[in-house]
């Protein structure tokens, strides 16, 4: 098989996951919908929790709304790869002739499509509910929509490594919130630049070149670590 | 790998795989062990009784910098010892030799207890400096950071059984930790400077007077000294545990038990 042929096989592989995963999450929307229920909740515990008053909250809602997005993606990467380690379709994948970090490319993108995106659409929703000023909302979208899929790619690693684990939800926490702090200072600030009226173009370039970065170098980590924890 | 076949063919690595190898490790290091465990104690005595008792005290800070000398060598080997644990984490991926797991295994609660150690002094000593215990300015923040990271990778050694996949499972994370480290301290500043001026500059180092810097700096070595001498007898427990079906390890403990 030429090389060429091998690449497009790998890529139908990749697509074809995709689209199973879609699947699979579609038929069991209760567990899909979980971090998006999530989300709001924590999102409306910080009201309750500081204060409900316009100024303080639209000085603190674009943290908010970001540190809720995060802790929803931390919540969903057990899931990642736990299903297909439990019915045994990881062993599978791992045996496939097709390039092993281009169907973990794929598996993370249908975690993106299914949490990120969902909570993507939710985030001006709890925006508008915590009086985030209307002028930082293009840069909470933008930032979220560059942060959310790289949140998937480097939790990734996390839930990989510890896909064997039983009761594994701490430890991935703790192995992804490292990963996940330059995410969250740019994203952040980013909103913060533009709740301040200032330019936030940067924060996204930086996002922007991390997402490059943990496209190249994610599904890499992540293929290694399940050849590690799998075949042992 | 094309690259390193050619490597290996190129270089001779004899010498490589004997340092590789527990056996030989076991018995150098136990030859090295009471002169390095000697030095490092020497040096202890003298970079700590010199820096706290016969330096002058600071014009601005008084004796509160003296703390200095024990945050300043904790905080170097705290960043340093994740470091060497990623270097050991690589050797054990490209060349899979046992030794180097065993040294980022042993090296990882030093490491811990350092950085533990590093933020712990930095809080009393910002006490009275700053006035305050706890600022959010960008070192103390990756340095607590780093302690996340360690913690995982003692965390996920404990929640795999297998030691083969252990070893493994941590080198990755140690590499992917240490590519974060850059990105961490990079972004940690950057956030700082945005919200807030140059309040208080950690990171520009002090000219510092030469009565001071000699006795920090001989602390500096024998903390690196001690942490090798704690190194080598973590190293040298962990060898004797994963070695004790060996032949070598029964003929040594035969030996010890009869001594």
């Amino acid at each position: 098989m030429s090389v060429d042929v091998q690449q497009l096989e790998g890529r139908k592989a990749m697509m074809g996951l995709i689209r199973r995963d879609l699947k699979l999450a579609f038929r069991t929307p209760g567990q899909s919908l979980n971090p998006v229920v999530f989300y709001l909740m924590v999102a409306s515990l910080f009201p309750l929790g500081i204060a409900p008053e316009r100024e303080t909250l639209s000085q603190l809602a674009g943290g908010i709304v970001w540190i809720g997005a995060l802790l929803a993606v931390l919540l969903s990467l057990d899931s990642l790869f736990k299903g297909d380690n439990d019915d045994g379709s990881l062993d599978q994948l791992l045996l496939s002739p097709h390039p092993l970090p281009l169907l973990v490319l794929g598996k993370v993108i249908a975690h993106w499509l299914t949490t990120g995106v969902a909570l993507i659409v939710m985030a001006p929703v709890l925006a508008l509910m915590l009086h985030l000023p209307e002028r930082a909302f293009p840069a909470l979208m933008a930032s979220l929509l560059l942060g959310t899929p790289l949140m998937s790619l480097a939790g990734g690693i996390g839930a990989a490594l510890t896909v064997r684990v039983q009761r594994s939800g701490v430890l991935i926490t703790l192995l992804s919130l490292p990963l996940y702090i330059p995410v969250l200072i740019f994203g952040t600030g980013a909103v913060q630049s533009a709740v301040d009226g200032m330019g936030y173009a940067g924060h996204l370039l930086w996002l922007g070149a991390f997402l490059v970065m943990g496209l190249c170098l994610a599904p890499i980590a992540i293929a290694a670590a399940l050849r590690i924890v799998v075949d042992g | 790998m094309i690259w390193y076949a050619d490597i290996r063919k190129t270089m001779n690595w004899t010498f490589f795989h004997k340092l590789g190898s527990p056996k030989w490790f076991y018995e150098i290091s136990g030859k090295w062990l009471p002169w390095l465990a000697i030095l490092a104690a020497l040096m202890m005595v003298t970079g700590l009784t010199w820096g706290l008792l016969f330096t002058p005290p600071d014009y601005l800070q008084g004796n509160s910098y003296r703390i200095i000398f024990l945050h300043v060598p904790t905080a170097f080997l705290a960043s340093a010892i994740y470091v060497s644990m990623a270097i050991a984490g690589a050797v054990t991926l490209i060349w899979r030799i046992k030794l180097a797991d065993m040294a980022l295994k042993s090296m990882a609660p030093i490491g811990t207890s350092f950085c533990f150690l590093a933020l712990i002094t930095g809080a009393i000593w910002g006490k009275p400096t700053w006035g305050t215990w706890w600022v959010w300015d960008a070192r103390l923040t990756s340095m607590l950071i780093l302690l996340f990271l360690y913690f995982g990778v003692i965390a996920l050694r404990g929640a795999i059984r297998s030691a083969n996949t252990q070893a493994r499972a941590c080198a990755i994370l140690t590499l992917v930790g240490v590519v974060n480290i850059p990105i961490i301290k990079f972004s940690v500043q950057w956030w700082n400077t945005l919200h807030q001026g140059s309040t208080l500059k950690l990171t520009e180092k002090p000219s510092m007077a030469p009565e001071m810097l000699w006795p920090l700096l001989i602390s500096i070595a024998a903390f690196y000294l001690f942490f090798t001498v704690a190194l080598i007898i973590r190293m040298r427990t962990e060898i004797l545990d994963r070695e004790r079906r060996t032949k070598w390890v029964r003929n040594a403990v035969e030996a010890g038990a009869r001594s």
